[in-house]
Parts: C-alpha cells; sequence; structure tokens
C-alpha cells in the first residue's frame, strides 16, 4: 500500500528516453506498471502527444523533481507538478552531487517537511541510510525509495546487505527500490528481499527492443513478489541430499 | 518591457502572467508558472504583476524518470 493505494502492479516505469511515443505507450502496456514517473520541462513542441499516452495508459502518475539541487527548486517544482497533473503524488529527489546523481539527504529531508506538512504524499528517493529513512518518515513520508546504485548506472543493487538490512530495519514501511537496476534478475532480487516495488526507467527505454524488456521486467517483478510471499528456503553451507535415502537399493 | 521567459529574454507588452502566457500562444491549461523561483497557481496568474527583468518559468509535462 502506498499511501493507501493498492496498486495492480509492483512495477513503476520512468517514461524518458524511448526511441518514440509509440514505443513508450506499448513499453507501459507490456510492463504491467502500476506507476509511471513524468518530469516537468519548458514547454516545447509535441507535448500534446505525450499527455495522451500518459491519459491512455491508465497508471497512476509519480511526477518527479528531477534536477533539482536545493530544497527550494524541489519544492517549487512539486508545487507546479500538484498542479499540472492533478496529484499531491511527488517523487522528491534533491540530488546532491552531479557526478553520481546521489541524493543530498540534509535538503531531501528539508524539502521533504515542507511539502508533507502541506498535504503531498511524498516519494523521496535516499540512500539507504538508516537515519536519514528515520529523518524521512517524522517528516511525514509513508514511503522510502533507497537507490539501487546511481541513476542510469545499470549496476543494480550495489549495496545488497545495507538494503537487506534496509527492509529489516523498517519492516512496515513501504520500500522501493528506484534507479540503478539494469536487468529484470536485479529487480527480481530487489523483490525476492522483500522491496514493496522497483522504480526504473533506462534498463527497458535504452534496451533494443524496450517493449520486450518492458515486458520481461514486469514478469520479473511479479515473480519476486511471488517468491517472498511465498517464503525462501534458507541457504545452507552444505550439500543436503533431496532424494530420500530410505529403501535405495544396495548395488555396490 | 522586457523580462526572461524560460531562460531567454523576452520583450512583452504584457503587464501579468496571465496577459503574457496569452501572448506568448501557450496552452494556459497545460502548462505550470512561476515567478521569480516561486510558484503561481493558475487562479492567481491574473493578478500578478510583471516587473522589468521578471524570471519566468513555464512548465509543462514531459519524460521524466
Amino acid at each position: 500500500m502506498f499511501y493507501g493505494i493498492d496498486l495492480p502492479g509492483r512495477l513503476m516505469l520512468g517514461t524518458a528516453q524511448y526511441p518514440s511515443p509509440a514505443i513508450l505507450r506499448d513499453a507501459i502496456a507490456a510492463s504491467g506498471a502500476g506507476v509511471i514517473t513524468v518530469s516537468l520541462r519548458r514547454e516545447g513542441q509535441g507535448g500534446g502527444a505525450f499527455r495522451q499516452i500518459l491519459r491512455d495508459s491508465g497508471c497512476r502518475i509519480l511526477p518527479n523533481t528531477a534536477g533539482c539541487h536545493t530544497a527550494r527548486e524541489a519544492i517549487t517544482t512539486a508545487h507546479m507538478a500538484r498542479e499540472l497533473f492533478g496529484t499531491d503524488w511527488i517523487k522528491l529527489e534533491v540530488i546532491g552531487h552531479a557526478d553520481t546523481l546521489q541524493p543530498d539527504p540534509f535538503a531531501l529531508v528539508e524539502a521533504a517537511r515542507v511539502l508533507c506538512a502541506e498535504g503531498f504524499r511524498v516519494f523521496p528517493y535516499t540512500t539507504e541510510d538508516l537515519i536519514v529513512g528515520e529523518r524521512l518518515l517524522e517528516a511525514g513520508c509513508r514511503v522510502l525509495m533507497p537507490w539501487g546504485a546511481p541513476i542510469g548506472s545499470g549496476q543494480g543493487l550495489r549495496h545488497v546487505e545495507a538494503l537487506r538490512t534496509m527492509r529489516a530495519h523498517f519492516p512496515e514501511v513501504p520500500l522501493v527500490i528506484d534507479a540503478g537496476i539494469g536487468a529484470p534478475s536485479q529487480a527480481m532480487a530487489a523483490m525476492e528481499m522483500g522491496f514493496d516495488a522497483v522504480l526504473l526507467n533506462t534498463a527497458v527505454a535504452r534496451a533494443l527492443d524496450p517493449v520486450e524488456m518492458a515486458r520481461a521486467f514486469g514478469q520479473a517483478v511479479s515473480a519476486g513478489r511471488l517468491a517472498y510471499r511465498a517464503g525462501l528456503m534458507p541457504r545452507r553451507d552444505m550439500a543436503v541430499a533431496s532424494t530420500p535415502v530410505f529403501g535405495q537399493a544396495v548395488l555396490a | 518591457m522586457q523580462i526572461d521567459l524560460n531562460g531567454t529574454p523576452v520583450v512583452t507588452r504584457a503587464t501579468t502572467l496571465a496577459a503574457l502566457i496569452t501572448e506568448q500562444g501557450f496552452d494556459a491549461a497545460s502548462v505550470a508558472t512561476a515567478l521569480d523561483g516561486q510558484f503561481v497557481p493558475r487562479q492567481a496568474r491574473a493578478a500578478t504583476s510583471l516587473h522589468p527583468g521578471a524570471r519566468i518559468e513555464v512548465l509543462a509535462p514531459m519524460q521524466g524518470g
């Protein structure tokens, strides 16, 4: 549940960098995504077709504050997004470093506090740092979105053990792996670990066939969720025969 | 007066934000606006005066991750 909403699909898909609007539309449909992310940029030409794709998708819209480097910029962007998209959901990004696109946790908490107080449903793009997570919850966030790896890097879950700790530390909080996912297997691993959703863009948009890759990610996320709910067997150091020993013939 | 519209210097006859949006051919219902870094809600545009050097941002839905 994300702010009281039960999503039909646990993949959240970005809408940038696709080869064409038609491929974007087909990729959204093939992915089974429950949420698609969008941005706000200076008005140019061709916006009408994109708006139509958003309407036709049937997905919940999650506007982002991508590119903002200060709390003030992110807050103003959130205000503009709320009016334009008619939603109080906001993917809050406050970037701290231009090369790594790492979140600035201090400005993030500051912006989250202001926006939550104004009634926004904030989805903060954060690191796996537990104390930052706690501060975001204190600020009013009811979802946390730790990064898997730097945005667009395709490195997968760079800090698997830290993410596992985060999952255990916030058992009741919806957690979304946001950014850095490069392959369906990585998304599936995140879901098997008990994360509630995965948000990605580049891995689908930059695939040779984005529509088929969107489908692959959708299936991986579903399979990973199923596996988590079914309960994975514990890992063992030694072999344990699966075929019964009882009744085995003596042939030696 | 000269203002800055989406990062470009523009000479306008408009005196309000609403008039500027119309003058520049934007679809008023499909954009969000900010003046000097502060959000200006749609219903406040008509009452928002421009000043020389005002920094206006007119934003629209775009692709994003």
